[in-house]
């Protein structure tokens, strides 16, 4: 094997000294979240296959339940109750599987890469938690542009209250994912383990049915413990409170109570938000640790 | 191949590696016992032996990737313990699987390495156009990775751990699972790699026909080093070079060689073998004591014998599993 291929001398690049630090560390964490991008738009049919579900829950489920509680609703459109919780359970799945991710990346080898890099651990799964915090965000434009079709008003302050809530619900949730994908190393455990988890947090969050004097007591109880309930509640308030002040719709509705006192909207997204932090933290820490 | 790195011994230059009485314990098991080690700068240096014998452990700890229990080890003048980031930032790492991103291009994969390795921004269109160039893969910056080959992936790690421009470059086992053609073409690659950078290369292999093309090799058994040097000197060490020669007269030969050289040469089927260190420079005074030779090939010892006397066992068995065909080729062609 003779080569006689005849280049130019390499120019020795010399990695900057200025490199390291936090700067560092952002930018690290700004391709981390890059890269979920760049791959998000290369696969465009993954993100409308998983727009099905809340589609279903919200013109299928949603028909037959307003069908079937017309009478008992006072006028009120289920639909439009129905609206925000659709919204939120729909990005729970994206948000969760897109943390996920960082399964495959480990069977693909690929987390590695990262992990040898001269990078905090913690960049890289910040930087995946925003990424899919930022792909559920997306994905979720596509639901709360039906708005309209199930009588929820497009005002603008509305819509971006909606976006904020949902990309804090996202991080949080893609937070959740990270903390699963640290401990348990196969896609075909963890997909399982996901459904398992997230279809009780769905049907005990009172996303798909009023909460309090309406529900069985038990039920409320549990619901004030689950994070998703906070996510829903902050979301289906804002929805209320820009329907019209004689909108039956508004008597289905009841937030949350903390020993009775009504736990105001922002709180709820407080909430929601500080069970993200602990759980990127958790994550961090096991991310850390385990590889 | 060895001038380079003995001229680079004399030099005042820290070592590429540099390694003091390290130690690896898992629990009760010991799987590197010690051991030193220096790499001079711009050696190719070769790290065999045979599964389980702290091969792997001590370039993880060279790499910062696993926490030595003692001893101390420097990685481009930089401690692996103390300054692990800084060591992170000074080498390149190609694995023995694929660490790519098969859903990114070669670009965009290349792009993630320099901002994770914090490369200047300027510098990093230059510089991937350089090291895709080098590895020839220019013309598939667009495509992405899912789309290479094994050799081709391969290839683009290696563009990807020169990136960010390494003082030392660790290979392990870069050719495992690729056919002999491929081999060859990456093999053709790192020689280029060494004629256009400044790079010490660091590299574990199972193949012979590799280690021989390694400025100085070390082999490791048991989690001690038991043999380094350079593949000459290792091959010198085990054995004298072999001569078989077919005469007219292979009795009569023998007699004369054996009068006028002092030398025993032993019948061998049809014909004579003689063991001398210099098998070369053994062959004209054949023709100076007037034997009528017929033919005469010399047989050196190989690597493989070096190996076999050092690990106890043949360095191929253990790749036997993985790319059986190969090694049957390696088998048919040392003969």
């Amino acid at each position: 094997m003779t080569t006689t291929v005849s280049r130019p001398e390499l120019e020795v690049a010399p990695v900057t000294a200025t490199s390291g630090g936090w700067l560092h560390e952002l930018r690290a964490i700004g391709i981390v979240w890059q890269r979920d991008m760049v791959r998000m738009k290369a696969d465009p049919a993954r993100m409308v296959s998983t727009l099905l579900q809340p589609l279903l829950f919200l013109f299928v489920l949603g028909a037959g339940l307003s069908a079937a509680v017309r009478g008992g609703t006072g006028g009120a459109d289920f639909k439009t109750f129905l609206f925000p919780g659709v919204l939120i359970t729909g990005i729970l799945f994206t948000a969760v599987f897109s943390a996920i991710s960082i399964v495959w990346d480990r069977e693909f080898g690929f987390l590695r890469e990262m992990l040898v890099a001269p990078i905090s651990s913690s960049s890289i799964v910040i930087g995946k938690c925003l990424g899919g915090a930022t792909i559920a965000t997306v994905q979720s434009i596509l639901i709360i542009a039906l708005a309209g079709t199930v009588h929820v008003p497009y005002h603008a302050g509305l819509m971006f209250g909606l976006l904020g809530i949902v990309f804090v619900t996202s991080f949080t949730m893609t937070a959740f994912g990270l903390v699963l994908a640290a401990r348990v190393k196969s896609v075909q455990t963890l997909m399982p383990m996901v459904n398992m988890l997230l279809m009780p947090l769905t049907f005990m969050s009172g996303s798909l049915y009023p909460l309090g004097a309406k529900a069985p007591q038990w039920l409320d109880i549990v619901a004030r413990y689950n994070p998703i309930s906070y996510a829903v509640t902050s979301a289906r308030t804002i929805v209320i409170h820009n329907l019209p002040a004689d909108n039956p719709t508004r008597t289905l509705f009841t937030g949350l109570t903390w020993l009775g006192w009504p736990v105001p909207a922002w709180l709820d997204v407080i909430v929601v938000a500080g069970v993200g932090v602990a759980l990127l933290s958790v994550a961090c820490l096991l991310f850390a640790r385990t590889e | 191949m060895t001038k380079t790195a003995v001229a680079a011994c004399t030099t005042t230059e820290a070592a590429a590696v540099k390694v003091r009485g390290l130690v690896k314990r898992y629990g009760p098991i010991e799987a590197v016992r010690g051991i030193d080690l220096d790499v001079t700068p711009g050696e190719v240096f070769g790290f065999l032996g045979p599964n389980g014998a702290g091969k792997s452990t001590t370039i993880k700890m060279l790499c910062t990737l696993v926490t030595p229990t003692a001893g101390s080890a420097q990685v481009a003048g930089l401690n692996v313990i103390t300054q692990r980031t800084a060591v992170r930032r000074h080498i390149g790492l190609v694995f023995q699987e694929t660490t790519l991103d098969e859903y990114l291009t070669a670009e965009q994969n290349l792009k993630f390495h320099a901002a994770i390795y914090g490369m200047s921004r300027r510098a990093i269109r230059p510089r991937i156009e350089a090291v895709l160039d080098l590895v020839g893969l220019s013309d598939r910056k667009d495509s992405p990775v899912r789309t290479f080959s094994g050799g081709m992936k391969r290839r683009l790690e290696i563009a990807r751990g020169l990136l960010h421009s390494p003082r030392v470059l660790f290979l392990d086992e870069p050719t495992i699972g690729l056919d002999p053609d491929s081999r060859q073409v990456l093999w053709r690659y790192v020689d280029e790699l060494r004629r256009q950078e400044d790079i010490t290369v660091f590299l574990t292999t199972h193949y012979m026909d590799e280690a021989e093309r390694c400025d100085r090799i070390a082999i490791i058994n048991h989690g001690t080093i038991v043999a380094l040097g350079t593949p000459a000197e290792l091959k010198a060490q085990v054995g004298d070079d072999r001569v078989r020669i077919v005469t007219g007269d292979n009795p009569g030969s023998a007699k004369r060689i054996a009068d006028k050289l002092g030398i025993e040469a032993a019948p061998d089927g049809d014909a004579l073998l003689v063991t001398v260190p210099d098998g070369e420079g053994f062959v004209p005074k054949l023709f100076d004591v007037g034997i009528s030779v017929q033919s005469v090939s010399i047989s050196r010892p190989t690597l493989d014998d070096v190996f076999m006397a050092h690990a106890g066992r043949r360095i191929g068995d253990e790749e036997a599993a993985a790319a059986p065909r190969s090694q049957w080729m390696r088998a048919m062609s040392r003969r």
